[in-house]
């Protein structure tokens, strides 16, 4: 391997990763506040009476802990699609990968594809077992046949942990978008998000959060496509036009019709895309949404749906980073003091934005804009209803109240834990407002692809996995996904002041998820009780359940 | 919970063959997706001028474009395919299963 090609090699996976950061989170940095956007706020609060008006709605529909949690399995496959795809398509999606292609071109769709490929993996090999085997969160799987207590309570402090650092890094970065485009203040926006978030979670459950998600799926990708064929029309619709005018605007030239370079390391850049791939498989707010349909048939319909969606509005995505290399990289009024060689307005993920102006004016950026703020509602209510699930269901009902909880007792606590959960996102969102929260989107994905993941496909997968390995892996993948964040530069030298990090590398996926699985063999190999040969042969009723759907939560009547 | 029903269809050989020919069918996509996603990988990272070359000769348009598009399209395609065998076949296969056990 010659060093060029090495160099480059690492540079894609290093890329690989750096969109993962950029589409998890809207990192726009300190954005300058602009001017009160009217279109945007007017339709936005369209937006907001329409969901409340569903969160009513679906309140009258929420009677049982089955509605609450998981809608009451009536969600169909098309439904449900959509709601995961609203999961996975953020602001920073929008905005981010439509920048990438913007400046790198070609990359960006690489990286679309990058992130895409999850999913037809997700199809093929958990989607059916986590419908066949939960019920209302992911630790109903990895506790099925290991003891609830422990499992349980390390499996909510693995949901947690990735809930809370989401929350976070979601809050701050909603602040600064909306600082951005509405004109609002930080904390205006904060609290806003908060209010929202605990009203649809507290009184609509899973069915308004689900609901919620869906307008979003729609409106994002009704937005996009609009924007995108409007601005594909001014190339009448040819990809040479389009890509002739984008290489002859764009500094990059030609290089943009090619995959491009970045230097890196390859530790940092493999590990990343491990933690993508796998943290996107055990983020706690995604994974309950295979509990919300009524079978396995209609779980891979969901995944079936969202694999469309996704795929479509990435291409998309990467038509309108291409369009706005012209009809934005060539308008002054894009760029501060109209200087074409100078900085974006509003900073480097403003071309999406830019180009809904450009080929649609106010109401265009009004509408993309409203759509943007939706957007990160919908997240952080999913991750709400995640944490206050893991809280109320897990660790109250089933490890305090050892399954004797009544279920309008376990709902009470969850809207208490979802109400405090919005009170500690408000004001952590606030007391991080200066800081760079990048950190904290890597080591939610870090904690999920290391402490959740690990135990939840051995749980399905292997017959040996016992207590005491679900138990050790859980809290070595956690306690070296967090430490590894804790002591490398990202916490250690920016948020600490350090001078020099202790561990090199950033991204702990590929040293912990290691770690995780080790420890779950090796707890698991060396626990000789009778408690774990009971464990073991239960495996085979779980593994007649996970394939065959019999016994399933909501599927036994058929 | 229903150990009975479970002991029951775990002996029924049609059991067996759902289980094997579902997985088998299930990873032989897998392996084709992570395969397909792999070369292009190598190609991003080792042949890169590759993917510049136009789609029509004295073009500018690169054949990476169509190419990334139809990866997409190709692996929505496939879950498209597993979906058709899960919820046909192998989904009448589990009913009868089920069927036979619970009788």
């Amino acid at each position: 391997m010659n060093t060029r090609r090495f160099l480059q090699f690492t540079a894609v996976m290093m890329a690989l990763g750096w969109v993962g950061l950029a589409v998890a989170a809207p990192d726009v940095g300190q954005a300058q506040k602009q001017a009160i956007n009217i279109h945007a706020i007017v339709m936005f609060f369209i937006f907001v009476a329409a969901t409340l008006g569903i969160t009513y709605w679906a309140a009258q529909r929420t009677k049982t802990a089955s509605d609450y949690y998981a809608a009451g399995g009536g969600i169909t496959g098309t439904q449900n699609g959509l709601a995961i795809a609203g999961d996975y398509m953020s602001a920073a999606t929008l905005l981010g990968l439509t920048s990438m292609t913007y400046f790198q071109g070609f990359d960006g769709y690489i990286y679309c594809i990058c992130f895409y490929v999850g999913w037809p993996f997700i199809m093929f090999i958990m989607a059916e077992r986590l419908r066949n085997l939960g019920k209302f969160t992911f630790a109903d799987i990895t506790s099925y046949r290991l003891d609830q207590r422990s499992v349980r309570t390390i499996a909510a402090i693995g949901s947690l942990t990735v809930v809370v650092f989401y929350l976070i890094a979601q809050m701050v970065g909603a602040g600064q978008l909306i600082k951005l485009l509405f004109g609002l203040e930080y904390w205006m926006a904060v609290v806003i998000v908060g209010v929202l978030m605990v009203v649809y979670v507290t009184f609509g459950g899973m069915i308004a959060t689900t609901w919620v998600q869906i307008i979003k799926a729609c409106l994002l990708l009704g937005g996009g496509t609009l924007v995108m064929l409007l601005a594909f029309s001014r190339f009448g619709f040819s990809l040479e036009t389009l890509a002739t005018q984008a290489v002859a605007n764009s500094k990059k030239g030609l290089a943009l019709m090619a995959p491009g370079a970045f230097l890196s390391d390859p530790v940092t850049a493999v590990s990343l895309s491990l933690g993508l791939m796998f943290g996107t498989a055990g983020l706690p707010h995604i994974l309950m949404r295979f509990f919300t349909v009524p079978n396995a048939k209609e779980a891979r319909k969901s995944v079936f749906i969202a694999t469309l969606c996704v795929g479509f509005f990435f291409t998309a995505v990467a038509i309108m980073g291409l369009a706005a290399v012209t009809i934005v990289g060539t308008d002054p009024q894009y760029f501060e003091g109209g200087n074409l060689a100078g900085k974006l307005l509003g900073g480097n993920n403003m071309p999406a934005m830019h180009l809904a102006h450009a080929v649609g004016g106010n109401l265009m950026l009004g509408f993309l804009s409203a759509v943007a703020f939706a957007t990160i509602l919908a997240v952080v209510a999913g991750l709400a209803l995640a944490g206050a699930s893991a809280i109320s269901h897990d660790l109250y009902a089933n490890v305090i109240r050892r399954g004797q909880a009544t279920e309008a007792e376990a709902i009470r606590v969850s809207k208490m834990s979802s109400l405090g959960l919005g009170v500690v996102a408000v004001l952590l969102g606030i007391v991080f407002e200066k800081q760079n929260v990048a950190f904290m989107v890597g080591l939610a994905f870090g904690v999920a692809a290391s402490c959740n993941f690990p135990v939840l496909i051995l749980s399905m997968y292997w017959k040996g996995l016992t207590t005491r390995g679900a138990i050790w892996g859980s809290v070595a993948g956690l306690v070296s996904a967090v430490l590894i964040v804790v002591l490398s530069k990202s916490v250690w030298v920016s948020v600490l002041g350090n001078a020099t990090p202790i561990f090199p590398y950033e991204q702990p996926a590929i040293f912990s998820m290691p770690l995780a699985f080790f420890f779950a063999w090796l707890g698991s190999t060396l626990d000789t009780s009778a408690r774990a040969t009971a464990e073991k042969e239960a495996f085979e009723d779980q593994y007649v359940r996970a394939q065959t759907g019999f016994g399933a939560a909501g599927a036994a009547a058929h | 919970m229903s150990s009975e029903v479970y002991e029951r269809i775990r002996r029924n050989p049609k059991f067996d063959q759902l289980v094997s020919r579902r997985s088998s069918f299930a990873w032989m996509l897998t392996a084709v997706v992570l395969g397909l996603y792999f070369i292009f990988i190598m190609i991003v990272a080792f042949k890169p001028m590759l993917l510049a070359t136009p789609i029509w000769t004295g073009g500018v348009a690169s054949i990476a474009w169509p190419i990334g598009a139809g990866l997409i399209l190709l692996f929505w395609l496939m879950t498209g395919l597993y979906i058709r065998r899960a919820n046909g076949e192998f989904d009448d296969l589990n009913s009868q299963i089920i069927k036979e056990a619970v009788e």
